[in-house]
This record gives structure tokens, sequence and C-alpha cells, in this order.
């Protein structure tokens, strides 16, 4: 091609070149990390806490992840009463729970949660994390259920919940967390939180 | 010696009227020298009978305040009552120690009178300078600043580090400031002017732990000033020269905490568990103090307050705090007598606490093994200090708790409890009566050191304290926090 047609070539094919080199160093510089000199990190700390990153958090973190909520049907199962079958106000527990001492059971025809005597634990299996022992200890009681706060004052202990056992003769109890689902395999294991 | 007598028999003619058990007392000095010779004196005689006769005795010009002790307990109402609780042999000679008090009386600070914004970042480091007149602060978003004190406002902005400012440190004359960073910079400032001085001082490949100047006794110009880092080396500079003099590596671990003794001593305690003493002026390493089971995390000298202060006289402080005047050699001659005021008779005492949760005390120049043990704490001690008069050490640990310990025995005075949460930082007033106190829970909290009490909570603060200091002169107290602002405390 010669002439006024290749000027005009030349110069489409030029404004296209510089695009195309731009696009390519583009995507250079996306898969490349460049190195930030200018950016100081977030969060400074003093000298006396540079070196204990993990230390003071720690104690208020429960060391396994999160808990799953659990719907109302999963964990209250509807029993059918009335001659009829036809009422369905009372509630049945599925889950394992924890009824203290004390406990005496309301009029069966007045109660609104059962909670099945097979169903209700005393004792729980706990593993100290540094001793690497598992101790039988008695259960105080449930300190929160994080679904919901019912559950809670009912007792119900699900996955990985808070619950208070007491350790030998030392009068102060100490937090664990359930680490399995009870109700599947017939005893509670939970790891104590020091 | 007349007086005296006339004072002492005053006190016995009352007490035979009223026919009072009588004892013999024989005044002795805290070194243990004796004053006088023994007095006969009614068992309900009351302290300031006491201080009396004291001064008679000790004949001086302006009477100090004095404090009287007998087997450890402190004589406050009267010595009866003291030793009501000790089995006392009325034959034998009684020993009573005097202590003498500062003249000045440092007032509890009560009320923030300024929260001074400017940093970006949260404040990492806060210092006054020796005299009180200059106050400066290090932060996480790389500045140091300079604040003016009379009119609470911010002086100058020093930009030069690229990371953040971890600690900082004034020379003993009060004319330059040294900034360590956590990328192992040493800069140096001139507060009048703000500018900094002299090069960078590079050459540590970790950051800076801690900054310690060579006394003024030692040498009035402030030339050498010897930095520790997590590398695990010290190394001294001479900073009107710009260079490294010396590099002392030993530690193999992170070096913690370093201190430049009045005895030419450098002193470095280190995440290894030892403490290495090190000769200043070649480097040569004297001995290494071993036993404690954790990271060693701070150091006192018992003569830590007259080595920062230099030739500054608190005593003499004024309203508007002023540079030192005089000589070189009359700085050198003024601070090298404040520092043998307080190191007393014996050589000086290093107190070091860890994260195995006890405290050491040692006599560095004299032993390898250490002098007292001091547990009781429950948790990792963050910062121990002694107070201006080195008679007492206080520690502040993670378990929320500040311990008192007396200075020369390591015997455990007292706990002060009160914080919710750690305690990071404490500071001595000037006259050794009062501690403040900084934590994790954002409060500050006055401690009157005497009646062992708290005297004064100062809340305020949004978030974590990181750093408080008390002035020389008795007069502020500044604390910067995780809330990137600076709050002046005064009465």
């Amino acid at each position: 091609m010669t002439g006024m047609k290749a000027k005009l070539y030349h110069k489409l094919h030029h404004a296209e070149k510089i695009q195309m080199k731009k696009t390519i160093k583009m995507h250079e510089k996306r898969n490349t990390k460049q190195k930030n000199d200018e950016k100081t990190p977030q969060g400074a700390v003093p000298v006396y806490l540079l070196d204990r990153e993990g230390q003071s958090q720690a104690k208020w973190e429960v060391p396994l992840p999160k808990v799953r909520a659990q719907g109302e049907t999963e964990v209250l199962k509807v029993i059918q009463t009335g001659k009829r079958k036809k009422k369905a106000w009372k509630r049945m527990v599925t889950k394992v729970c924890f009824v203290g001492d004390g406990f005496t059971r309301k009029p069966p025809k007045y109660e609104r949660f059962i909670r099945p005597m097979g169903l209700c634990f005393k004792k729980a299996h706990v593993t100290h994390p540094e001793l690497k022992a598992t101790f039988c200890l008695p259960i105080l009681g449930v300190k929160k259920n994080p679904s919901s706060p019912l559950y809670t004052t009912l007792g119900v202990i699900t996955t990985k919940l808070g619950l208070v056992t007491q350790r030998g003769k030392v009068i102060w109890g100490k937090y664990a967390q359930v680490t399995n689902n009870p109700e599947d395999d017939g005893c509670i294991n939970a790891v104590l939180l020091v | 010696m007349a007086a005296a007598a006339a004072a002492a028999a005053a006190a016995g003619g009352e007490a035979a009227a009223r026919d009072v058990q009588r004892l013999l007392v024989q005044f002795q000095d805290e070194g243990g020298r004796l004053l006088g010779s023994p007095f006969d004196v009614p068992v309900d005689i009351t302290p300031e009978r006491l201080q009396l006769v004291c001064h008679a005795l000790l004949a001086q010009e302006d009477p100090l305040p004095l404090a009287f002790y007998v087997h450890d307990a402190e004589i406050t109402s009267s010595l009866g009552k003291t030793l009501e609780s000790q089995a006392v042999e009325t034959e034998k000679v009684l020993d009573i120690i005097y202590q003498p008090q500062a003249i000045f009386r440092v007032r509890a600070v009560t009320r923030c009178t300024s929260s001074l914004e400017g940093h970006s970042e949260a404040v990492i480091s806060v210092a006054f300078s020796p005299t009180g007149k200059y106050l400066a602060s290090g932060s996480g978003d790389t500045t140091v600043r300079f604040w003016d004190l009379s009119t609470e406002t911010p002086y100058f902005t020093c930009q030069g580090h690229r990371h953040w400012v971890l600690s900082i440190s004034w020379s003993p004359d009060g004319k330059t400031l040294a900034s360590g960073c956590k990328n192992g910079q040493i800069l140096l400032w001139d507060p009048s002017t703000g500018k900094q001085v002299g090069r960078v001082l590079a050459g540590h490949s970790k950051w800076i732990t801690g900054l310690s100047w060579e006394p003024l006794h030692a040498n009035p110009e402030c030339r050498y000033m010897a930095s520790s880092s997590k590398d695990g080396s010290v190394r001294v500079w001479d900073t009107t020269a710009g260079r490294c003099e010396r590099i002392l590596t030993g530690h193999t671990q992170s070096v913690t905490c370093l201190r430049w003794g009045g005895d030419g001593l450098l002193y470095s305690a280190s995440q290894d568990r030892t403490i290495k003493v090190w000769r200043a002026h070649d480097g040569v390493l004297c001995r290494t103090l071993q036993g404690h089971g954790h990271w060693v995390n701070t150091m006192a000298l018992s003569t830590d307050y007259a080595l920062r202060t230099g030739a500054f006289e608190p005593a003499e402080a004024s309203i508007n705090a002023q540079d030192l005047k005089g000589s070189l050699q009359e700085l050198k001659d003024r601070a090298l007598r404040r520092y043998n005021l307080v190191r007393g008779q014996g050589p000086e005492r290093l107190v070091s606490g860890s994260d195995d949760f006890t405290l050491f005390m040692w006599s560095p120049t004299e032993d390898k093994k250490p002098l007292a043990r001091m547990t009781g704490h429950q948790a990792l001690i963050n910062q121990v200090l002694f107070s201006p008069d080195s008679r007492i050490i206080a520690s502040a640990s993670f378990d929320k708790s500040i311990k008192l310990w007396d200075g020369r025995t390591g015997k455990y005075l007292a706990s002060l409890r009160g914080h919710v949460a750690a305690v990071y930082q404490i500071a001595w007033s000037a006259d050794s009566r009062l501690l403040v106190s900084g934590s994790s829970d954002s409060t500050l909290k006055v401690w009157d050191v005497k009646a062992q009490k708290l005297a004064a909570d100062l809340p305020g603060h949004a978030d974590e304290v990181y750093a408080v200091d008390w002035s020389p002169d008795g007069q502020r107290v500044a604390s910067g926090g995780k809330d990137k602002c600076l709050r002046i405390w005064r009465r």
C-alpha cells in the first residue's frame, strides 16, 4: 500500500497498537504484586505488645469455629395431644439438655416443653487443652446457647455451647465448650476454656 | 546536743509526770550508720517529737521531713502503738531508722486539662524532657510531635521515620531527642526547632526496642547513646559523628530492655531469659545474669530517675520549666551529686520483670546470683520501676494489679487493685509519694503510695492507654493511647 491510503492505515494501526500495549501492561500488573512502600500498616502497638500478637485477645474467644443457628423445628418437635390429637401446643425437645438438681416437672397436663429423661445429662467429658487429659465432671449449668435465649433457659445443649463444669474440689466453676453433637453420640464432650 | 537533750528532757518530763514506760532508742540512718548515742524516751513519743530530736542531732540548716521505722513498721501515731504488735525488750536498745522524705510535695493530678489531637494513628510513646519543659510523643503514623506545655498546643511535627515510632528517649541535658522506629532506624531531633539533627542512624536489621543515653555525670556533652533491637544486638552510637561506635552481640533472641548505668556498665535484658552486663567503654561482657524462666520484659535500676533527670533537681522546679543553666562542669557536678545521693553506699540495684510472673533483684556489679526473688503476680509483668528515692519498687502486670515491694530487700509491701484490665505502664511522681498507672481498660489511676490506696481515678481515654509519663517538675501527667489523642492531666 502506498500513498494516502498507507498513511491513513498506519495512523489507525498505530492507535490500535498503543491501546493493545496498554491493556497488556494492565494485565501484567494485575498478576504481579507491587510492594507498597508508601503505606505503613494499621494497628500500631507499643514495643511491649509487639511479640504478643495472639495472646490477650485469645482469652475472650472460644477455640472452636462459629456455631450454626438452629431452627425451632429442628430442636423442638411438635407433640399432638388431645382426644383427637388435634391440639399441637406441646413441644418436645429433641436435643440433649441439662436440668438442675432441684428440678421437678410441671404437672404433665400443663407442661409446654417436654424434656425427655433419656436426653437429660448431668455429667460431661471435659478435656483440658494443654494437659491433654479428659475428666468426667458434673455440669453446673448451661451458660449460653448461641441459637436462642429460649434454649438457654430450657437448658438445651446443642453443638458448641458453653456450659459450666466444676473442677475438682476448688470451688470455682470453669467454662467449657461442647464439641460434639450429644444427641447422636449419647455423651457430652467438651473442651475447657482456659 | 544541748537542744536534743532539752527536747528529750521535755518529753521525758511530761511522761514522768504520767508515769509511762521508758525505752532506750538509737537512731540509725538507712545505711546503718548510728546517729548520736542511745536516748531515753517515753513509749508514747510521737513522730513529731522524734523529728525534733533528730533534727537537733543532725544539726542541718534546712530540716527535712523525716519518717521513722521500727523493725520495718512505720511509726505513725506513737512509738507505743507501733510496738504493741511486736515483742520488745525494755532492756535492749531499740533501733529506730529515720528516712528523709522529699521536701517538696507533688499534688495528685485530678483533671484532664486538654486532649491533644494531631496524631493520625495510635500514640505509642510519650516522654517529658528531663526538666519538664518539652513533651514529645511518638506514634504509629511515623511522626514524632513536640507539644508546647504552657499553651497545650502542638509545637512541631517531625517527619522522617518510615514506620511506627516505637521508642523515644531524651538526652539527660534535654537538648536532643532520639527516636527509634520499627524499621530499625534511629533519628535525632532538636526540640527547640523541630528539625532533625545529624544523620539517620541505621544499622539494626529489626525494630528498636529500647534507647538509653550515657549519664550526664559520665559525660556532660551527651554524646553517646545505646540502642537495643529485636535482632538481638545492642549498638552504641556516637551522636555527634553519626556512626555506630560499637556493636555488642551475645544475646540469642530479641533484646527487650536496655539501661545505661551510672557506673559505666550497660545492662541488657532479652527474650533468651538472660540479662547481660557489658562494660560501656570497651564493650566487654562482664556478667550474664540467669534465673528467669521465660522472656525478661523489663528492667529498672535503683538510680534510674537520677540518671534520667541529670542535673535537674525537682525540688528547685518553677512553674515555667527552664533549660538547665551552667557550664558543662557545673552540670556534671550537680548530676554526680544527685546520683550519689540516690545511690547511697551500696552498688546499684537492678530489678527485672519477666513473663514467668516473677521479678528478680540483682546487684549486678557484684554478684551473678540474685539478691531476692519476688513472686506473687498472676500474669506477666509489663513494667517495673524504682521510686525516685529508690525505696520502693512498683511492678505493673497483666493480672490487673500493681504490686509494691521494698526497694532494698525486695520484700512484698502491698498490692494496688482497681484496674479491670491489664496494667500497661506506670510512672512515679518526683517526690516518690504518688504513682500513676495506665491500663488497657482506658483509665489512668493515681495511687497514694504511703496509704497504699487509690488517690484519683482518671477516665477519659476512649481506648487502651499505651504510654504515661509524669513530668519531673511534678506538675503534669501526659498519657497517650490507641484513641490517637494525647491527654494532659493537672491538679
